[in-house]
């Protein structure tokens, strides 16, 4: 059965009737957007080569085209070529899961044994300056819009520590105007003394604001691409810098010339045709590590969430299956690459997926903004919190989950890494 | 021959076993009994890996008397694994330091220029260095003259379970340098791992080829006796092998009168 598309334009009664009008102006009019493709001033080019080829393989990929014996073909190669790849994320593969998940396993244990490693991510700040019709935190939706200072960024720092974390991700909205590179910054320096690995996930920055980061102690930096599908981009991302699709496209590449030692990937699954998003994502990861081999690379698989305003919003075709396979079909194709699934998922789904191909899950996640005192403790503080990006799905405390974890046979690890 | 009396000797420090044991790769609980069964007195634990908190501490999980080798894993040169390496002392894990420096995180090649860079200050800054290196003898030879105190060519790249794909390169090693020579990365099986003892190695690092064993301390075991057997072929000098047309009856050197 066909699902119905999704229904992401909600109107919401507090907009006044000037931002209404614009914000229906943005969805109904194509004319009133500005070109996506286009740089704005001050968004660094780099002139990069990498682009191209990635699109190019996603335009000409025809999955329908692969047959059982390209897929028995891919599963038996030593080294799982693009085309093998192509094969894998095909139609055609998904009678062969069994055999895909089999052959993942066995590539994730010979580069990353039985570990599986733990993070959590930590919201500063949900303002944000963009209109993407399917996120928590665009403009238009009303939410609780929240920043926290300093004090209040180290007081979630203690209660995350507190717990045993050592690795973080650091997220903010996308706003450059409420949370400046150096709010981030100062929020980095502080995360170094609590957390033994910071990694970030903010809006995409020029490389010389990637090293400013670099050296306040941030070593991996997450871009979500979302879609792939640059015409696709253009109707779900109406208004603000994130809109400018290149230069996202580009942001892994500038993090690198930055100095950073890691960047991660990711298509939120279900924006568009999953398949050819998938491929994309991939492709990206491969043709940076060929660039800059030194390079620590992991891939998120995130699939689309409700919203507060909007609980209806759904992966379309994207199943547990579907997912499934995209992540073998990674593991299988990168299988040095570090592999995520969020809380978005189920604790049963993220349970199994370590058992074959992921190789990092995030617990004790809040998406919202300076709750982590309540959350992780039941204590009912009166302090103000501000509204998630998106409802999660498992929500495993740090105990919970490296429990489950040894109860699978694997080892979590808390860290593995040095700032040097 | 007594085999009690054949030791391998590394940095002053003499050793019975000749199984270095990896640690990264496995359930710590398992740790103790893989070193048990392995009869193993060295492990290696990356240095990145150690320094955490009090949380689940691989330190703790690694039994008395059981020599460190911490290693360098992360390290992109010879000055990010120097770093390492001194927090390695400072976290009191000895004055062992395997060298990896590693630029490229698909196959994890190490950097044979940026090892000899390290091995150099780390030895002279008195650590017992054991490089990791692609098996290169004229590096072999740099390495010897940077102080290092046995070197470690790789058999096939890490975590590939391929062995001896370098078999020709570590031979010629082995016969060249007066080091001990440690096969590291690779070795996926106890076969692979006899075949280097028999060549003449010195020892045989291994960590994926446990890891992906169905049981581990049972691999661990099965190495160990691997180990021992090549080492003892070695001692006792290997046999020929009969090639056809190798030993004729009329001996080409039947002409000589004297």
């Amino acid at each position: 059965m066909e699902q119905q598309e999704n229904q992401f334009l909600i109107d919401s009664e507090f907009l006044t009737p000037k931002a209404l009008a614009k914000k229906h102006e943005l969805e109904t009019n194509p004319e009133s957007r500005v070109n996506h493709m286009e740089y704005l001033p001050g968004m660094e080019n780099i002139h990069s080569d990498i682009c191209g080829k990635v699109m190019s393989e996603m335009e000409e990929y025809d999955y329908e085209q692969y047959t059982a014996k390209d897929v028995r073909a891919a599963l038996q190669h030593d080294v799982c070529t693009i085309d093998d790849f192509k094969a894998l994320l095909s139609p055609a593969a998904q009678p062969f899961l069994e055999e895909m998940a089999q052959k993942a396993r066995m590539e994730t244990r010979k580069h990353f044994g039985n570990n599986v490693y733990i993070f959590t991510p930590l919201y500063i700040a949900n303002y944000c300056e963009n209109y993407c019709v399917y996120c928590g935190f665009n403009c238009y939706n009303h939410i609780h819009r929240m920043k926290l200072n300093r004090e209040q960024i180290e007081h979630e720092m203690k209660v995350i520590a507190d717990s045993g974390m050592e690795e973080i991700l650091i997220l903010t909205g996308e706003s450059r105007a409420q949370s400046s590179v150096e709010y981030i910054g100062e929020a980095c320096k502080l995360a170094r003394k609590y957390f033994k690995n910071v990694g970030i996930e903010i809006y995409p920055i020029n490389s010389d604001e990637y090293r400013y980061l670099h050296e306040c102690g941030v070593d991996y930096v997450t871009v979500f691409q979302e879609t792939y599908d640059t015409d696709k981009y253009e109707t779900l991302h109406l208004m603000g810098h994130k809109r400018i699709w290149p230069y996202r496209f580009d942001a892994q590449e500038r993090a690198l010339m930055g100095g950073m030692r890691g960047v991660a990937f990711s298509a939120l699954l279900g924006l568009s045709n999953f398949r050819k998003d998938a491929l994309a994502t991939g492709l990206h990861a491969y043709y940076i590590q060929r660039k800059y081999p030194h390079a620590e690379i992991s891939l998120s698989c995130p699939r689309l969430r409700p919203i507060i305003n909007n609980d209806k919003i759904h992966p379309l075709d994207v199943h547990e299956t579907q997912l499934c396979q995209i992540i073998c079909a990674y593991r299988i194709f990168l299988p040095f690459a570090g592999i995520t699934v969020s809380s978005r998922e189920s604790a049963s789904f993220r349970n199994g997926i370590v058992k074959i191909a992921a190789t990092k899950v995030s617990a004790g996640v809040s998406t919202g903004i300076g709750d982590h005192e309540n959350k992780y403790t039941g204590k009912e503080n009166k302090v103000e919190a501000g509204d998630e990006q998106f409802e999660i799905e498992d929500g495993r405390n740090i105990q919970s989950m490296y429990k489950d974890i040894e109860d699978e046979g694997l080892q979590p690890v808390l860290n593995d890494y040095l700032y040097v | 021959m007594n085999t009690n009396d054949d030791k391998l000797i590394i940095g002053g420090h003499e050793f019975q076993s000749r199984f270095i044991l990896g640690s990264g790769k496995y359930s710590l609980n398992l740790i103790e009994a893989v070193v048990k069964d392995a009869g193993a007195e060295m492990i290696t634990l990356a240095v990145r890996r150690a320094n955490t908190k009090e949380h689940e501490n691989i330190l703790d999980y690694i039994p008395e008397g059981v020599t460190l080798i911490p290693n360098t894993s992360g390290a992109r040169n010879a000055e990010e694994a120097v770093r390492i390496a001194r927090l390695a002392r400072e976290l009191g894990c000895g004055d062992f330091i395997k060298v990896e420096i590693m630029r490229d995180t698909k196959y994890l090649l190490p950097d044979n220029e940026e090892t000899i860079k390290a091995t150099k200050i780390l030895a002279d800054e008195g650590f017992i260095v054991l490089p990791y290196m692609y098996p290169d003898l004229n590096v072999a030879r740099d390495l010897v003259e940077a102080g290092a105190a046995a070197i470690m060519p790789l058999a096939s790249p890490i975590g590939s379970n391929k062995g001896l794909a370098t078999k020709e390169f570590i031979q010629i090693l082995i016969h060249e340098i007066d080091l001990p020579i440690i096969v590291d990365a690779g070795i996926g099986a106890p076969s692979q791992a006899c075949e280097a003892m028999e060549m003449g190695a010195a020892a045989i690092m291994a960590n994926t080829a446990l890891a992906t064993a169905g049981d581990l301390p049972l691999m661990a075991s099965a190495f160990k006796d691997a180990i021992a057997a090549g080492r003892k072929a070695y001692l006792s000098g290997l046999g020929r092998v009969l090639v056809r047309g190798a030993s004729a009856s009329d001996p080409l050197t039947g002409f000589l009168r004297d």
